[in-house]
């Protein structure tokens, strides 16, 4: 199916579709049978798959709405209609500022325009090295401790604009020391 | 085991003995056991690595302890809380635990017992003549929790801990009772939607149990979309069996035999939360086929919502359910007759839910005798913004928004003054300090422009800009609205870009008038609440804070110093510290430079406008200014420092 559907691809969106999305691509198609084929459950199933990947492919979408049978159009309606959806890759430390009422009050414009200059990428963008994606959200229900920020799976409480360089720093610490971490285990495999 | 005689109360007493018992082993506990708040709320605040911190504590010195997790008390000011049940004392509530509290708590408490650490204590769950006591407090003495009673004393987790104080009773009750008696209590204490438009439960309860087609569904709305309010998040994540319970004693009430709850995809907590408690209800026969023996039957599954404000309208949330795009379709039909496959489907609020069980327990007379006579029981709202305890309150309808303000919250921090209260979210309004004897409860707030909504109530001092405000809001509501009006569409639009040409200082006096007549149309052309509601922020700003949208207009000058393209800072050269540079390192632009005479001050072109070398500079010193319009700032003469003086600087 998949092969079919690359087929129908032109040159240039057939050179988009890079390694890793072909790996996405080819763990959806065989995902695919477990979904119900209820156009009903077309959210649930873009959720899933968003879920497991992190995103959703535009292919992908293809291949959905030819499983509940309908057309590509529908599901695309749907998936631009609701927030929550992605079409590109998230980055490995998603970052979410939150722009609720009570964040925004507290500056959380300003924490976004930070995160934008130090990661070098705009709202909604996700860094070349896949490390950093930024977005915003509306209120992730913590507005007693604004602003808030979600880094990963994790909420930063009264972020500061002068806080955004500890939390990449914080990352970028981790990374580091995981990267020693391996680099010392590769030697002693050796 | 069970026989075909029991009643479903006996068969409930089964499991509550059982639970009641296991509970009473906790409170009994030889060994110390510590509570700690872990909603999402807790979690931000840091409440895992508490945990971590007492559990590595206790491992150094050998401690035996037992450590619980619980929901969320709504007091977000004082996060990370614990409660320390440690015996020989009353159980005492901590607040502000962090890893390194929560060491010093074992070493000097649960070690020897010798020291309640004093300086972290809030007081004693219970009256205790050594302790101060909740009550001692203005939050607990002017609250009445009725849903919110046990969120944050019980695991969220354990279905034992909301069986043991009385959970599932009610349901137990209803079911012997039968729906019909179930619909009659709630009519009667005439139970009014919390979910923003106060529609009476009882009555549309009522009318999908009418209606004779099948299968009806019952739908929890857990979508919470205003981007400023938590508390049906709180409830879902700190006491879930109470709202399964609510929810069930809906579906007994009009006969349905599914039931849904619908989450916001922002709160997967609270999804996992409440899968877990359907699952372990499903196992006690508290859900599922023949409740409880009862002959009576219930489905219930979550959905989780994907990030769309105007799916938390009912009929939109149902073309979401049914997988379209979540756009509200005109009533009638209403739901409660044609919904969800054409079906009667009734959507209640989580609060409205939550209510019930307590309403069937105590019956209609005792709901009606809190609260006022039109909107009775109790209002949730969470408190947020410059009040000195903001959180969860949960207090009767009918008292003042001063008293909920000043009395229950503490009032404004920092000693500064109250500018405005925005209630209701992006439906509701900005409420001016003039305005504060405002009684709380459905009718009172609509009279006043604004809208009880989703029970967001965010407080504004006077650094706040209430132009930016109606900015905000109507920004919100251009980008949520589904497109489908044109005058909602078109026309917030329209009034967000007059507001923001008005916040960086290129409105015109006339287009003020414009704003009113625009507003008047899309309240008008809109088909559905998002619509009709979304002017509510702009109309209430101007009427009650016009004064600063003309000082935007004609001044060029943000009267709250807020709209950074009307501001600018600079540093007073008179009390910035020779030699000092705390400042500089803050700034994310390197605007702050050094001058000729060793003081700092600021390249305006460089400058972002952040504030934050505001808070960097010392307070002893408070050099830097905030002015409004930026060519308020004084020609101070500023050089910076030449190059050979730096070297020599540098050199030093
Ligand atoms: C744009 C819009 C958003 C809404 N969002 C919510 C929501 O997040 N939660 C909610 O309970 N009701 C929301 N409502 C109200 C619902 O349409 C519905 O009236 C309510 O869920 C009924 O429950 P209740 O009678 O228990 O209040 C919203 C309405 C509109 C117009
Ligand atoms: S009023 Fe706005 S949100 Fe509501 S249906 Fe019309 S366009 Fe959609
Ligand atoms: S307001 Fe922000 S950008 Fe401007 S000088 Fe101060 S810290 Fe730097
Ligand atoms: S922090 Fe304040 S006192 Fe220190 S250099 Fe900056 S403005 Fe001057
Ligand atoms: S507004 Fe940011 S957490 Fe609610
Ligand atoms: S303390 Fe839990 S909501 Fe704030």
């Amino acid at each position: 199916m998949l092969d079919q559907l690359l087929a129908a691809l032109n040159e240039t969106e057939r050179a988009a579709v890079d390694e890793e999305e072909y790996q996405v691509l080819q763990a959806v198609v065989d995902e695919l049978p477990a979904f119900s084929h209820e156009v009903s459950q077309l959210i649930p199933i873009l959720q899933e798959i968003q879920g497991k990947h992190g995103y959703l492919p535009r292919l992908a979408l293809n291949m959905v709405a030819d499983h509940v049978q309908t057309s590509i159009g529908k599901v695309y309606g749907i998936a631009t209609f609701y927030n929550q959806f992605r079409f590109n890759p998230p980055g490995r430390n998603p970052i979410k500022v939150c722009l609720g009422t009570a964040c925004h009050v507290k500056g959380g414009e300003i924490l976004l325009e930070n995160f934008e200059r130090r990661l070098q990428i705009k709202v909604g963008e996700t860094s070349d090295d896949r490390e950093y994606s930024l977005e915003r959200v509306a209120c992730i229900g913590c507005c007693a401790l604004a602003p808030a920020v979600v880094v990963g799976e994790k909420v930063e409480a009264y972020v500061t604009p002068s806080k955004v360089e500890g939390i990449i720093t914080e990352i970028e610490v981790r990374n580091e020391m995981a990267a020693r971490e391996q680099a010392k285990n590769d030697a002693t495999n050796e | 085991m069970t026989q075909q005689t029991n009643s479903p109360k006996e068969h409930l007493l089964v499991h509550a003995e059982r639970a009641k018992e296991r509970v009473k082993e906790l409170k009994e506990s030889p060994v110390p056991v510590i509570y700690v708040g872990c909603a999402t709320c807790g979690r931000a605040a840091g409440a895992l690595a508490t945990i971590a911190g007492f559990e590595e504590v206790l491992k150094d010195n050998g401690i035996e302890a037992r450590i619980e997790k619980v929901g969320c008390l709504g007091h977000c000011y004082a996060e990370p809380l614990v409660i320390i049940q440690n015996p020989g004392f009353p159980a005492l509530l901590y607040q502000k635990i962090g890893a390194g509290e929560a060491g010093i708590l074992v070493r000097s408490f649960l070690k020897d017992g010798s020291d309640p650490c004093y300086e972290y204590l809030i007081g004693a769950l219970e009256a205790d003549e050594n302790f101060p006591t909740l009550m001692d407090y203005p939050r607990y003495l002017y609250e009445n929790r009725v849903v919110m009673e046990h969120c944050g004393l019980i695991d969220p987790d354990e279905i034992d801990h909301y069986l043991a104080v009385g959970g599932y009773l009610s349901l137990a009750q209803g079911l012997e009772k039968g729906g019909e008696w179930v619909l009659d209590e709630v009519k009667s204490a005439n139970l009014r939607g919390r979910g923003g438009a106060g529609f009476p439960a009882g009555r549309k309860w009522e009318i999908a149990r009418k209606v004779e087609k099948t299968p009806k569904t019952v739908i929890c709305n857990g979508d919470e979309g205003d981007p400023g309010a938590y508390m049906d998040r709180t409830l879902l994540e700190s006491n879930p069996h109470q709202v399964l319970e609510g929810l069930a004693l809906a579906a007994l009430a009009i006969g349905a035999e599914r039931a849904l709850l619908y989450i916001r995809a922002e709160y997967p907590l609270a999804v996992k939360i409440m899968e877990r408690a359907i699952e372990q209800a499903r196992e006690k026969n508290l859900l599922g086929d023949d409740i409880l023996g009862s002959g009576f039957s219930l489905e219930v599954s979550v959905f989780q919502g994907s990030g769309a404000f105007v799916c938390g309208e009912e009929t939109a949330l149902i073309e979401s359910l049914a997988g379209n795009r979540g756009m509200p379709q005109p009533r009638p039909p209403y739901p409660a007759v044609a919904g969800l496959d054409g079906l009667p489907t009734v959507i209640n609020n989580v609060k409205t839910l939550s209510t019930v069980p307590s309403i069937i327990r105590n019956g209609h007379q005792w709901f009606r005798s809190i609260g006022t006579e039109k909107s009775p029981g109790t209002a949730i709202f969470s408190v947020v913004g410059e009040v000195e305890y903001p959180g969860l309150v949960e207090v009767p309808m009918g008292v003042t928004l001063e008293h909920l303000v000043v009395d229950v919250c503490g009032g404004i921090k920092d000693g500064k003054e109250l500018k405005a209260v925005q209630i209701g979210g992006p439906s509701g309004g900005c409420l001016p300090a003039s305005l504060m004897e405002t009684v709380i409860d459905f009718d009172s707030l609509k009279s006043v422009g604004a809208m009880m909504g989703s029970g967001g109530l965010v407080v504004m001092n006077e650094d706040t800009c209430m132009v930016e405000v109606a900015r905000y809001f109507t920004d919100f509501t251009q980008g949520e609205s589904c497109g489908k009006c044109t005058f909602c569409r078109i026309g917030t639009r329209h009034l967000r870009d007059i507001l923001h040409s008005i916040t960086i200082g290129e409105g015109k006096m006339e287009e003020l008038d414009d704003l009113e007549e625009i507003c008047e149309a899309v309240i008008k052309g809109s088909l559905c609440s998002l619509g009709k509601t979304a002017p509510n922020p702009v109309l209430t700003t101007l009427r009650f804070f016009r004064d600063e949208y003309v000082a935007h207009i004609e001044e060029k000058r943000c009267p709250a110093k807020m709209c950074r393209p009307l501001i600018a800072f600079y540093i007073d050269l008179e009390p910035c510290a020779r030699g000092c540079d705390a400042c500089v390192a803050c700034c994310p632009t390197d605007a702050i430079f050094t001058t000729s005479n060793r003081k700092k001050a600021i390249d305006q072109e460089k400058c972002v406008k952040c504030g934050e070398c505001v808070y960097a500079c010392p307070p002893e010193y408070d050099a830097v200014r905030r002015v409004s319009p930026p060519e308020m700032i004084p020609d101070q003469g500023v050089k910076p420092l030449s190059e050979t003086e730096k070297e020599k600087e540098e050199s030093k």
